[in-house]
């Protein structure tokens, strides 16, 4: 049911004329994988710059997951042109696969090694890795470098498959909901290793159900939605969110009032005039990046 | 600033020895391996050793022609049984797929694999003779019994590890691998002329167990372990060395086709 009225701003994500970005480091067009009957990915285009970190946000079952491992080389698509660091994954070799680096969704399995020993079997399979020891420090796993995998947490669990996936000295790094089953403070001391990593020069494709995670991350976010890109913008112009209406709400005469308006600054104004002072429960707000993704996910879902 | 970072990868030999050195921690760190996979044929050994130790006539002991069975038995732990239950666990829990997204050269993967199983194998097989030989004073093979020896386990645990590599494609994960195999290994055990002597095997059974490995392990490791006149006990009336070559060969051959054909590096339906 989805006309092409209700998606104003489709067209900016349709690229399909445009010809593949050589100097991205992902560019898609026209991106199709059929399950059976079902169409998981359908005409999907994206460039995503060197250097960026690109946020993916979609419902489960958007097709985010499949477009990735297209990406990274798991699965076989459809239709379609895909490069990414300018090979095409159907037919990259160990050379670039050495400058990938992949964090699973599922993860990089059960071992009876120890995470300093899978760190440097890891490493012993790149041309320039980084130091096992200091990616250990890195991801805050320094106290645990003698215990074996399958002992830690489910959050240290995840730190260890961040670790394995930058040993290698990834300038591409695919990070698929990696802090699902974080505590807060995991997850803010994970966005802090993103930064350093992303000063470090690493491009990153990160997929996430935390929208305030692509909010804090990502130089960019894209919606997923269908199997289609429904657009791609900064965190704070996602939506026309910083165009959208300010919603202003207080209370007057014991009743609790909004409005929604383009001069919430002159609104304010005129209430405190009127109510002579200090505007009684007053808040001032934007639609949430939440507000605008459910909007958008429910136009098309 | 990356020409200077430029450097070639590791190469596949290097790779290689890591790959054996990862393979060889996995499993000797896990408990339930070692005691499923080295520990139980050598309890076989003491334990039927100690209860069946009847003679076969010609001054030969059961033990004698249970050695040649326990340690064919062995090697189908050690890599069928071994090999099927591994690589469905590691398939199943993303360590596979998480393999095959490095520059990790997908040959290093089988080398440690092939690593793991020799380096198994070898430690039972030399357990499974000092058991032998201090506590049941079985003969151990002379001369060119050796290079029977050698020939029957080498192609043995060649095609069992193909087998084994095989059937893992066909299981969920590691804990259903091993309730398909197990039984059927087991079930094998008993009709192969391990438990038993072959020649009190029904005829239709032998038939079957004419159909697998197994059964000719044990058969090309009796003609190592029993003087040649009991070869009249066995169902052709000889050891038939040749045959044994013959259909252990043809399993290896087979084992790799369906290697090739059916080996994922991810579950089912996600390709």
């Amino acid at each position: 049911m989805s006309s092409p009225t209700a998606v104003p701003t489709a067209s900016a994500a349709r690229r399909t004329d445009v010809p593949l970005d050589p100097d991205a480091a992902i560019s898609i067009r026209g991106l199709v994988r059929r399950y059976g009957d079902s169409t998981a990915v359908d005409g999907l285009d994206l460039d995503i710059r060197r250097g960026e970190i690109f946020a993916l946000l979609g419902p489960n079952g958007a097709g985010k997951t499949t477009t990735v491992e297209i990406c990274e080389g798991f699965r076989r698509r459809d239709a379609g042109e895909v490069r990414v660091l300018g090979t095409d994954p159907a037919t990259g070799g160990r050379r670039w696969k050495a400058e990938l680096g992949i964090v699973l969704q599922s993860g990089a399995g059960d071992s009876q090694l120890t995470c300093r020993e899978l760190l440097r079997a890891q490493a012993s399979y790149y041309a320039d890795p980084r130091d096992p020891d200091e990616v250990l420090e890195l991801v805050g796993l320094t106290e645990k470098a003698g215990v074996r995998g399958r002992t830690l947490s489910g959050g240290q669990r995840r730190r260890l498959d961040v670790a394995l996936g930058i040993v290698g000295r990834p300038t591409l790094l695919f990070l698929d909901e990696p802090t699902t089953g974080f505590d807060p403070e995991a997850r803010r001391q994970f966005w802090s290793l993103i930064r350093s990593l992303r000063d470090l020069g690493t491009t990153m494709l990160l997929t996430t159900h935390y929208l305030d995670e692509a909010e804090a991350l990502a130089d960019r976010v894209g919606v997923i939605a269908r199997g289609r890109l429904a657009e791609v913008a900064v965190p704070a112009e996602l939506g026309g969110r910083g165009s959208a209406p300010v919603v202003v709400s207080w209370t007057e005469d014991g009743v609790r009032r909004s409005a929604e308006t383009q001069t919430p600054t002159a609104l304010v104004g005129e209430l405190a005039g009127r109510l002579g002072g200090e505007v009684p429960d007053l808040t001032v707000a934007r639609p949430t990046l939440e507000d605008v993704y459910l909007q958008m996910i429910g136009d098309r879902a | 600033m990356t020409a200077t970072r430029e450097r070639t990868l590791p190469s596949v030999v290097e790779v290689c020895r890591t790959r054996a050195g990862v393979e060889l921690k996995e499993f000797f760190r896990q408990r339930e391996s070692v005691v499923f996979t080295l520990m139980f044929p050598v309890i076989l050994l003491l334990v039927f050793g100690a209860v069946l130790d009847y003679d076969l006539g010609h001054g030969v002991k059961f033990t004698q022609y249970f050695m040649a069975g326990v340690i064919a038995a062995g090697i189908l732990g050690a890599s069928l049984q071994n090999m099927a239950i591994s690589i469905a666990a590691e398939r199943s829990d993303g360590t596979l797929k998480s393999l095959a997204g490095t520059p990790m050269p997908r040959s290093a993967f089988f080398v440690g694999k092939i690593v793991q199983v020799l380096v198994v194998t070898l430690a039972l097989i030399a357990i499974l003779l000092v058991i032998g030989v201090l506590f049941y004073d079985v003969d151990l093979p002379s001369g060119t019994g050796w290079l029977t020896f050698a020939w029957v386990t080498t192609l043995g645990s060649a095609a069992c590890t193909l087998l084994g590599v095989a059937v893992s494609s066909l299981c969920r994960n590691g804990r259903s691998a091993s309730a398909t195999v197990t039984p059927v290994a087991l079930f094998l055990q008993f009709i192969s002329g391990v438990f038993f002597l072959f020649s009190d095997v029904p005829a239709w059974l032998q038939t079957v167990a004419a159909l697998f490995p197994l059964k000719w392990m044990a058969q090309g490791l009796r003609s190592v372990f029993l003087p040649d006149v009991l070869a009249a006990e066995e169902p052709a009336g000889s050891w038939e060395l040749g045959r044994v070559a013959l259909v252990l060969g043809l399993w290896c051959v087979v084992g790799l086709a369906l290697c090739v054909r059916t080996f994922r590096w991810q579950d089912r339906g996600t390709d």
